[in-house]
């Protein structure tokens, strides 16, 4: 069905060029969105047997300004009949441009405004991941809904709410200023690496749904940079999550169980996505200050270049995690943190690192903690305390490939005395 | 998930206004969840006269006619949703009417199948 794959990238390539100028020439996001993903529709039917026409991004805008004008013909005919001559004159008429004209704005900037629009502050995280994904990222509703486990209907109002709440906070289709773009860049990277979390799943059943998420959150970050190339913090994400994805076939067992990272086969890591998360983490350290993503990925590309997991150059790793928490403190910062030192300097160093969170209200019970903590208590022996805190943590756990491999680690030190 | 538990047969003994405002309590709240877009779905359960229940007996699984748990509450249905905060579907578990007459709800994390790399 390669034909069918052609006609896919076609149309997620064109969907937010098309979205974009239509926003920027009429305005109302809502209609302007409904319109293109009518487009869509009507391309995904019609090309597959029609054939791509020479031109589909042309055709995209043609079809999908027709939809608005039709709408609003329709709408104004019917206000002629009820309201006053005065008042008939919609404030539209007359300024749309031929539908095929060429834009005078690059469609990549469009996109980049788009991008900004969807992670719009006013709009609630799972909103900003929906709405990012069908108008920037061309994904159907259905398929977002089928992404997520929810249902359709479910998905189409949280769409449709995010594009009104977009409306009603007055969201211009401009780009912000430096300083609202340079915290706003701070959301969108954030919710690309939401869309890449959601997909990174540990399921290995037949049905794959969650890693189109993965996929996608990869290719709209490679869109990102190509759009900032000079932004240290975008590289950095795109590098830590192809690093991240490279362990995908190595994490998960033959029944489905959870393979801790110290344990995974690192022959079947994709060695093109590692090299190439290296490479380009390797490069923007050179140039940009470090970020909280940049370290991240610095943190996977250090635990990629080791061969095995007990060659890992866990100083590096430590002092990497050092300066992560000194720029961006976190309680799941200091979680991973601990284990490093727990490399270095013991597990009771480690342990001690973890004290100080049992009185932080962000992970005071948290299933994390007792996760780490089990894992640094079997290391320095403390084969009951250990035990204990596996059960605690798989209790806390709502994953159940992790909550199988705590219940396994804990079987593990049962009777072990 | 929020599991309703209710007084078997409590419905019974509600006037016909107060059934009927109860329905219409029960409406109106799935039609905010749904334009809120947190519905995932949600079935009634039968009257427990209807139930069958399964269990080992010498060995050998038996079916019988019943619910054999005797407890003053019955397990009525469930609703699934789909929200920000563990704190919001309780909100929304406060509001479900048969709450006012003597049952329960229970709110319950679903389990994922994803995870986190250790």
């Amino acid at each position: 069905m390669t034909g069918d794959r052609t006609v896919e990238d076609l149309l997620r390539t064109f969907a937010p060029q098309v979205l974009g100028l239509l926003v920027r020439r009429y305005g109302q996001f809502d209609r302007c969105e409904d319109a293109v993903q009518e487009a869509l529709l009507a391309a995904a039917t019609q090309w597959p047997g029609q054939g791509v026409p020479d031109n589909p991004r042309a055709w995209l805008l043609t079809v999908a300004t027709r939809r608005l004008t039709d709408e609003w013909r329709s709408e104004s005919a019917r206000r002629d009949r009820e309201v006053a001559v005065a008042r008939r004159e919609p404030a539209y008429a007359g300024v749309a441009p031929a539908a095929d004209a060429e834009p005078t704005v690059a469609a990549d900037d469009d996109t980049l405004t788009l991008l900004f629009l969807c992670c719009h502050p006013a709009l609630p995280g799972s909103a900003q991941v929906a709405l990012t994904l069908r108008a920037v990222g061309g994904l159907s509703t259905a398929q977002i809904a089928r992404a997520h486990l929810v249902p359709e209907a479910t998905m189409s109002q949280r769409i449709r709410r995010a594009k009104q709440r977009i409306e009603a906070a007055g969201a211009r289709f401009t780009m912000p200023g430096p300083a609202e773009r340079e915290e706003r860049l701070g959301t969108v990277l954030r919710v690309l690496y939401l869309i890449f979390n959601e997909g990174y799943t540990a399921s290995s059943g037949p049905d794959l749904r969650r890693t189109e998420l993965t996929g996608e959150a990869i290719r709209l970050t490679r869109i990102l940079r190509g759009l900032l190339p000079d932004d240290g913090e975008v590289a950095g994400l795109l590098a830590l999550m192809l690093l991240t994805d490279a362990h995908r076939a190595a994490r998960v067992g033959p029944d489905g169980e959870l393979v801790p990272l110290a344990e995974q086969d690192r022959a079947r890591w994709d060695a093109a996505a590692i090299a190439e998360g290296i490479a380009l983490i390797t490069e923007a350290l050179t140039w940009s200050p470090p970020g909280p993503y940049q370290l991240q990925a610095a943190i996977a590309a250090v635990h990629a270049e080791a061969s095995t997991a007990a060659e890992t150059d866990w100083p590096q790793i430590v002092a990497l995690y050092r300066l992560l928490a000194r720029i961006a403190p976190n309680p799941m910062v200091t979680l991973n943190q601990a284990v490093a030192v727990a490399m270095v300097d013991g597990p009771r160093a480690g342990l001690a690192l973890l004290t100080p969170l049992d009185a932080d209200e962000r992970t005071a019970g948290h299933h994390r903690l007792a996760a780490v903590r089990a894992h640094l208590l079997e290391l320095a022996g403390d084969v009951d305390a250990a035990r204990a805190a596996y059960l605690a943590a798989a209790r806390g756990t709502t994953s159940r490939p992790e909550q199988r491999y705590l219940e396994v680690r804990a079987a593990r030190l049962t009777g072990q005395h | 998930m929020l599991l309703i538990w209710n007084r078997p047969g409590f419905t019974e003994e509600l006037s016909e206004q107060e059934r009927t405002a109860l329905f219409g309590e029960v409406d109106e709240i799935m039609k905010e969840l749904t334009e809120t877009g947190e519905l995932i779905g949600g079935q009634a359960l039968a009257n427990p006269s209807q139930t069958l229940t399964v269990r080992q007996v010498d060995g050998n699984p038996e079916i019988l006619d019943g619910p054999f748990m005797e407890s003053k509450e019955q397990f009525a249905g469930y609703l699934a949703v789909d929200c920000d905060s563990p704190q919001r579907a309780a909100e929304i578990a406060a509001r479900w009417p048969d709450v006012r007459y003597g049952g329960a709800m229970e709110v319950r994390p679903i389990m994922d199948e994803a995870g986190t790399e250790m």
